[in-house]
């Protein structure tokens, strides 16, 4: 059944996609950690994040920001309550399915880029589809579409290395968006940007929230928060909408 | 994943940290060459002694004579019978005391406080087919006949190092020797002994001449044969020897070519295999090491990887698949200058260089074998680790 779901969820016309659904429905989220005492970094959270949406999830630091963005990813399963990705049931997916799903619904954006150092630009983005379904003619021809999408195609065959912070961080978003991902999920993405480059990467943002991507960005910026259409707090493990 | 995905994304790895490839590469290197280099010289090696064992020892048999009360169990005459069989190259028989195995020679009568003119040297009477039958020669005069036997002439042939060692350098002049007192006229020296090297520092004398030392009985034959004669000789020389009492002398034949053959190069390559062995052992302990480390540094990446859709056991199939290039590697060049090696060592050595072309295929394929088994843990921590963590 979740194989069926997930080789369905590619295709055009896919019923997880379809317009209206949620991209994200969090119901009643839980994450607790086993230690003395135990710490419970998600409590009964509930969101919905409809398609198109750009969401801004602020809070201070150890709040449970962090925690929400691994669940969101992927990248850890919630103690108790359900996450439907796209109209998949996520929490009882076995381990592969999560995977297969996180690689080809979610595109990550990190505060840090996470660009392999030895690879040229185009090499990172395409890095992307390598663990996918997708073909591997025309990987490069699509990794060059992604770039010129983020306005970097005269820095194509450059090693990350001689990039600036700012044109990392669209290589870094290039990469996120090859494959057409459902959902953006961005992770501080300023966090190590000057106010020029933050200004270039949220102005991507703002391009690609217009071309219809979902979005949603974790950050402690006031700038960054504000640019996005909706914003919800998260103290203490427990969401607040602004 | 597509295969040709794994395969470059393991190369571009191995390839990223280029010069720390080629020292983890290194142990691998060492550790084939060492095992290429110690096959191909043992086998080369191997060769060479057998060759020397068909030519010297193959070819050598030795009949040993027990000491009986009454009558010899053979007759000095009866070498003559020994070297009419087929596939006899040469034969003479020795007598020699054995509780008296050396007397005392002098090279003069005089009393010379400012030299050591006296030796104790062994004292044998041969007969006179001696040189050939311990591939020999003469190089000085001549070796005693039948003539000399026949009439019991006092003369005697001395080895070449009894000649240094008694200062005899030169015969025109007849020098005589003193054996236990008695002078005897030296007619020759024999030299380039190739069997029985220790008769270079023995005196030989005719067996009419020996009886007065009491070297009455043949206690030993050597019998040289053809290439291959010697099994069916060792099983004649006996009834040849002693018609009625063959079976109670002692033949000592060589060892089947075969089997000696073989002896020798397991007893070499033993002792290589386990070298080379223990060097390839190192090497893959270098390999672990080192892909370990870069798991530990490549967290970040392996997170990314997981956060882009990478399976546990995609992370856990990169790593083992660059450490087996990087023993393949090790194993390509390592097997290549274990190959000139060995070949340069024949050259150096003018031997034939004998190398098994399975070896050559294998060495490369070992090297691989070593960098997976090296990588096993490595790729099982690398996958084992949890996405969140990687990339925090």
């Amino acid at each position: 059944m979740p194989d069926e779901l997930l080789t369905r969820s590619g295709a055009a016309g896919d019923t997880g996609q379809e317009a209206g659904r949620p991209v994200i429905e969090l119901a009643d989220v839980c994450r607790d950690f086993p230690s003395q005492p135990p710490v419970r970094a998600l409590a009964h959270v509930s969101l919905q994040v409809g398609r198109g949406d750009y969401l801004a999830i602020v809070g201070p630091s150890g709040s449970g920001k962090s925690t929400l963005l691994n669940v969101l990813g992927l990248l850890d399963r919630p103690t108790s309550g359900h996450y439907r990705l796209d109209g998949t049931e996520t929490t009882t997916l076995r381990e592969k399915h999560r995977t297969r799903l996180r690689g080809e619904r979610i595109g990550f954006v990190f505060q840090s880029f996470h660009l392999l150092p030895h690879r040229s630009v185009v090499e990172n983005v395409m890095l992307a589809e390598i663990y996918t379904a997708q073909p591997r003619a025309g990987r490069r021809g699509r990794a060059l579409a992604a770039l010129e999408r983020v306005g970097l195609t005269h820095r194509v065959d450059f090693p990350p290395g001689r990039l600036s912070g700012g044109e990392r961080q669209r290589a870094a978003i290039a990469r996120a968006l090859l494959g057409g991902p459902s959902l953006l999920l961005c992770d501080e993405p300023t966090g190590n940007l000057d106010s020029r480059n933050t200004e270039a990467v949220l102005g991507l943002f703002d391009e690609l929230r217009a071309q219809g991507m979902t979005i949603v960005v974790i950050t402690h910026e006031q700038e960054v928060s504000e640019r996005a259409g909706r914003r919800v707090r998260i103290t203490d493990g427990t969401l607040l909408e602004e | 994943m597509d295969v040709r995905d794994l395969i470059g994304e393991a190369v571009a790895g191995m390839l990223a940290r280029p010069v720390r490839s080629a020292l983890t590469t290194l142990g691998t290197v060492l550790g084939i060459t060492t095992l290429v280099v110690t096959l191909g010289v043992a086998a080369t090696a191997g060769n060479q002694i057998v060759g020397r064992f068909d030519e010297l020892v193959a070819t050598a048999i030795t009949v040993e004579v027990p000491e009986t009360e009454h009558v010899p169990l053979v007759e000095w005459d009866a070498v003559d019978r020994v070297t009419r069989l087929r596939g006899v190259v040469s034969a003479a028989a020795l007598a020699e005391d054995k509780d008296q195995a050396n007397l005392s020679v002098r090279s003069n009568d005089l009393v010379d406080p400012a030299r050591v003119t006296t030796q104790r040297l062994t004292v044998l009477a041969a007969s006179t087919g001696l040189p050939e039958a311990v591939r020999g020669r003469m190089v000085l005069g001549r070796f005693y006949d039948a003539g000399h036997v026949r009439r019991g002439d006092r003369v005697a042939v001395i080895g070449d190092e009894a000649a240094r060692m008694l200062g005899v350098t030169r015969l025109d002049a007849a020098p005589a020797i003193f054996i236990a007192g008695r002078a005897y006229t030296v007619i020759g020296v024999l030299g380039d002994v190739r069997r029985e090297r220790n008769l270079r520092s023995a005196v030989f004398v005719p067996p009419t001449a020996g009886r007065r030392f009491g070297l009455r009985d043949v206690s030993r034959v050597l019998v040289n044969t053809d290439l291959g004669a010697a099994e069916l000789i060792a099983r004649q020389a006996p009834a040849a020897l002693s018609p009625g009492n063959g079976d109670m002398l002692q033949v000592v034949a060589p060892p089947s070519p075969t089997r000696a053959r073989d002896q020798a190069q397991e007893d070499v390559n033993a002792l290589f295999l386990i070298l080379g062995l223990v060097s390839l052992l190192v090497g893959a302990v270098g390999i672990a090491n080192v892909t370990l480390v870069t798991v530990m540094e490549r967290v970040a990446e392996i997170g990314l990887r997981r956060s882009l859709g990478a399976a546990r056991r995609h992370v856990a199939a990169q790593f083992l698949l660059e450490s087996t290039l990087i023993g393949l590697t090790g194993g390509v060049v390592g097997a290549s200058v274990g190959v000139v090696a060995v070949v340069a060592v024949s050259a150096a050595k003018e031997w034939t260089p004998l190398l098994d072309v399975r070896l050559a295929v294998a060495a490369p394929v070992a090297g691989a074998l070593v960098g997976l088994l090296a990588g096993l843990y490595p790729a099982m921590r690398a996958a084992r680790m949890e996405p969140v963590d990687a990339l925090r």
